[in-house]
């Protein structure tokens, strides 16, 4: 503690705009306050509505009456009221204007950071939040670059989702409601990436829990939806589990829990001890939790039932990269235990490859892109894994920009859809791909920009995926060849030969990508319509203020990549991005890859090659193979046979998580604790038979003493008497 | 003087006690309630010889309070032996568990 004060003291930034760091997360919780205060209060004054008062002859039934997706076509909003909320207008300002006041902070302190030194992290301690005995901690935030990469993409993405949201969602009944979640969700992410310790870290991560929980049930009154919350707040808690464990252990052991205490105790540990191990591997529980690994990753596709820019936002961009952030920013632990880094890495090869079979198979268009969240973010954890903690968070940044834009792209094209439907009265699944088909005609903006995101997550050179997804897979390959991790074995295997099964998986799942994504926009925009025709007359481009955040995230992912070049390609700065992460996670990526010599040139060129055969050759076999023309809608489209329909049914998980799991606790819940020990043991044996029996028994005793028979009372009195007088005698 | 008043008080509170320990009609029961609780006033008297006058005062009290004690006790047994045509305790024991 004294040290770290020591050094904050004479930190270059100390004095300098980032002491007003804590205003970033403070900002959007201004609004989270403003916008819940306006939801509450509407809530009062309007009382409940009477649903069947709100059906199809409600005034206002016109043309732009209609919210955004709801999941699974249920076409939920018939009873929501066509006019816009009383405070839309006000609500529209406050939401994306505390953003925009955050990134505008963020963006001033990350200009006091360029001209000074960065080799430490200023440390802004606000108030002792926890002085326990052993324990204290501090209510702290942290300025580093690490943090400021993160903050930089939240409140960047996040005022472009914001403003996307004014439109995709203003005429949904709960418009300041659904902001007051989003500026909360922001502020919470901040504290995330912000906090100078775990205990702070770990308010951010149950927090955006929370929130993800809120949003993903944000038209709760479908039973649907809200059960997709609980499965992903349920979910979530077995990861926390493990995150506790670990910072449990990590106060047991290293005596700290703030970052710079516990980097500065952790070598103490000892490289590859069990207890760096188990440590690292509980941490990546929570991880996996978090960013949806194997075997916790099934609440994400799920979680798809909350509005689009949410699922852009938490569900792609930046809560689900929370695990990333954590182990990039844990690396000095990672470093001490090698075959924990292997673990991760192994697990987000396998999750990548997993998911993106997944992929390949189904028809909800945000379906698909859930899943390729799923496989992205196994890269990351791939590249993190492999001490290339750098590339890790270059691919969460690209893939923050093109992910973010598929997902807004795929909320314009079911905002569209969901218009002609409604204007339509068509109950059909505006998410379902077979009903859509044709679009680039009604919406050219939209198709250009959701096919530059694709050629970006396909890894198509110049777009930001590439470099991003060519850095990670060149770092396993290098690793494989030599390094700290190539000498330790895992489960037996040795360590090499798991890293080149690792660049293997990772090659295949990049093929699969390709393949799924060309399928999702074939399907989505080429080929003939398919929606009816009554319907094309109503499809139509969102307006401007969706499509304008959609023009920016197009342009951060076609360009994105020149934040970290690879220094074969001289277009521009090379490694600027690693070179800025380097007093983070430089000595932990130093750790893993040892005295190894950089490969040779031929040997990178190779590398590349291969990464982009594999890209254009998944996008040819995508459009040779599949037929848009040939597509059905949904409604008339036969059962999908064999492994198509495995896939289609994602390999059965939920159904074996279900029986296996889901099922046993639930009897367990009903038969064992509550007939068994709450009825059987606890009402019967401890209450009917111990609670009233052993009363029942004093009373029976106490009752016989009673006969009414003054003699006896006498006698009794009489014995009393002699008895305490002898006692006082004999004392 | 002192001796032999504390032993007749000491016979007098004995053959109360016994009484009322052993006999089963209330208005003899009653009787030896009050000659114990007349041996406890000879204590008194003959002890405030050596101890003061102090217990002298507490047998005018003693007298008073067995005075109402005797009226409300008496006017109960009467009313009891209308009720129930007899005083024998050993039948009213109504008030039991």
């Amino acid at each position: 503690m004294l040290l770290q004060e020591a050094t904050t003291g004479a930190h270059p930034l100390s004095g300098s705009i980032a002491e007003l760091v804590w205003l970033i997360p403070v900002l959007p919780f201004i609004g989270f306050l403003i916008n819940g205060w306006l939801s509450i209060a509407s809530a009062v004054r309007v009382g409940p509505r009477d649903p069947s008062a709100a059906g199809h002859d409600a005034a206002g039934h016109a043309e732009d009456h209609g919210h955004g997706g709801d999941s699974g076509g249920a076409h939920g909003d018939d009873h929501h009221v066509a006019a816009r909320h009383k405070y839309a207008s006000l609500v529209s300002l406050v939401g994306p204007a505390v953003l925009l006041l955050s990134f505008g902070l963020t963006v001033a302190i990350f200009m006091a950071m360029l001209g000074v030194s960065r080799e430490a992290p200023f440390v802004r301690t606000l108030f002792s939040w926890i002085p326990a005995g052993d324990l204290h901690i501090d209510a702290a935030l942290q300025v580093d670059p690490l943090s400021m990469v993160m903050t930089l993409v939240i409140t960047g993405v996040g005022t472009l989702i914001h403003i996307f949201s004014v439109g995709y969602m203003q005429d949904d009944p709960g418009y300041p409601r659904y902001f007051a979640y989003l500026n909360l969700f922001v502020s919470f992410m901040l504290v995330l990436v912000l906090g100078a310790s775990y205990p702070v870290l770990f308010v951010g991560w149950e927090g955006v829990g929370l929130c993800s929980y809120l949003l993903i049930g944000f038209w709760f009154t479908d039973k649907a939806n809200a059960d997709a919350g609980k499965k992903a707040f349920i979910v979530n808690r077995i990861g926390d589990f493990g995150f506790l464990i670990a910072m449990f252990l990590m106060f047991a052991n290293l005596g700290a829990l703030d970052f710079a205490g516990v980097s500065a105790a952790a070598p103490a540990l000892g490289l590859n001890s069990a207890l760096a191990t188990t440590i690292c591997l509980f941490l990546f529980l929570g991880c996996a939790g978090k960013s949806a690994q194997i075997p916790l990753y099934v609440w994400l596709p799920d979680a798809m039932a909350g509005p689009t820019p949410v699922s852009a936002l938490i569900h792609a961009a930046t809560m689900v990269t929370a695990g990333v952030y954590l182990i990039a920013r844990s690396s000095f632990l990672f470093s001490l235990a090698p075959v924990a880094q292997l673990t991760v890495a192994f697990i987000g090869a396998l999750t990548a490859l997993f998911a993106a079979t997944i992929g390949l198979k189904q028809w909800d268009i945000k379906r698909v892109l859930a899943y390729s969240t799923v496989s992205q973010l196994g890269y990351m954890f791939v590249g993190v894994g492999v001490g290339a903690y750098a590339a890790g968070v270059f691919h969460l940044v690209t893939h923050a920009f093109f992910k973010a834009l598929l997902f807004l792209g795929s909320g314009s094209v079911i905002f569209a859809m969901h218009r002609a439907y409604h204007a339509t009265h068509n109950h059909d699944d505006a998410q379902d791909m077979r009903n859509m088909g044709g679009l680039r005609r009604y919406m050219p903006v939209t198709f250009v920009l959701m096919w530059i995101a694709t050629l970006a997550i396909a890894g198509i050179p110049i777009f930001a995926g590439f470099f991003s997804k060519d850095e990670i897979l060149g770092a396993v390959f290098e690793r494989a060849h030599e390094s700290t991790l190539s000498q330790v074995s895992w489960l037996g295997i040795p360590g090499t030969t798991l890293l080149y099964v690792i660049y293997a998986m990772g090659l295949a799942a990049a093929l699969l990508t390709a393949i799924y994504m060309t399928r999702m926009m074939l399907y989505t925009f080429h080929g003939p319509n398919r929606s009816g025709e009554t319907e094309q007359s109503h499809l139509a481009e969102a307006p401007w203020v969706m499509t304008g955040p959609l023009v920016v995230l197009g342009v951060l992912s076609a360009f994105g990549g020149w934040l970290n070049l690879p220094a074969l390609l001289p277009i521009g700065p090379i490694g600027v991005l690693e070179h800025w992460l380097e007093p983070v996670v430089g000595p932990a990526t130093a750790a893993v890859t040892g005295s190894a010599a950089e490969p040779a040139h031929s040997t990178e060129f190779a590398l590349i090659g291969a990464a982009v055969a594999i890209a254009v050759l998944g996008i040819i076999i995508a459009f040779v193979r599949l037929k848009p023309a040939r597509l059905v809608p949904k409604a008339q489209a036969p059962e999908e046979q064999g492994i198509e329909r495995v896939l289609l049914n994602k390999y059965y998980v939920d159904e074996l998580y279900d029986r296996t799991i889901v099922r046993p606790t639930v009897w367990v819940s009903r038969s064992v604790l509550s007939q068994g020990v709450d009825q059987g043991l606890i009402d019967k044996v401890l209450v009917t038979w111990v609670g009233t029996g052993i009363p029942r028994l004093f009373g029976w005793f106490g009752s016989r003493l009673q006969s009414g028979q003054v003699g006896t009372y006498a006698w009794v009195l009489l014995i009393g008497v002699i008895a305490v007088l002898g006692a006082f005698t004999l004392r | 003087m002192l001796a032999e008043s504390l032993a007749l008080s000491a016979v007098l509170f004995t053959i109360g006690a016994i009484g009322v320990l052993t006999r089963r009609n209330a208005i003899i029961i009653f009787m030896c309630v009050e000659l114990m609780l007349n041996a406890v006033n000879l204590t008194f008297v003959a002890l405030s010889k050596v101890y003061g006058m102090a217990g002298q005062v507490f047998v005018v009290f003693v007298m008073t309070v067995a005075a109402a004690e005797a009226a409300v006790g008496l006017a109960i047994i009467i009313a009891i032996f209308r009720h129930r045509q007899t005083v024998d305790l050993e039948n009213i024991n109504l008030l039991k568990g």
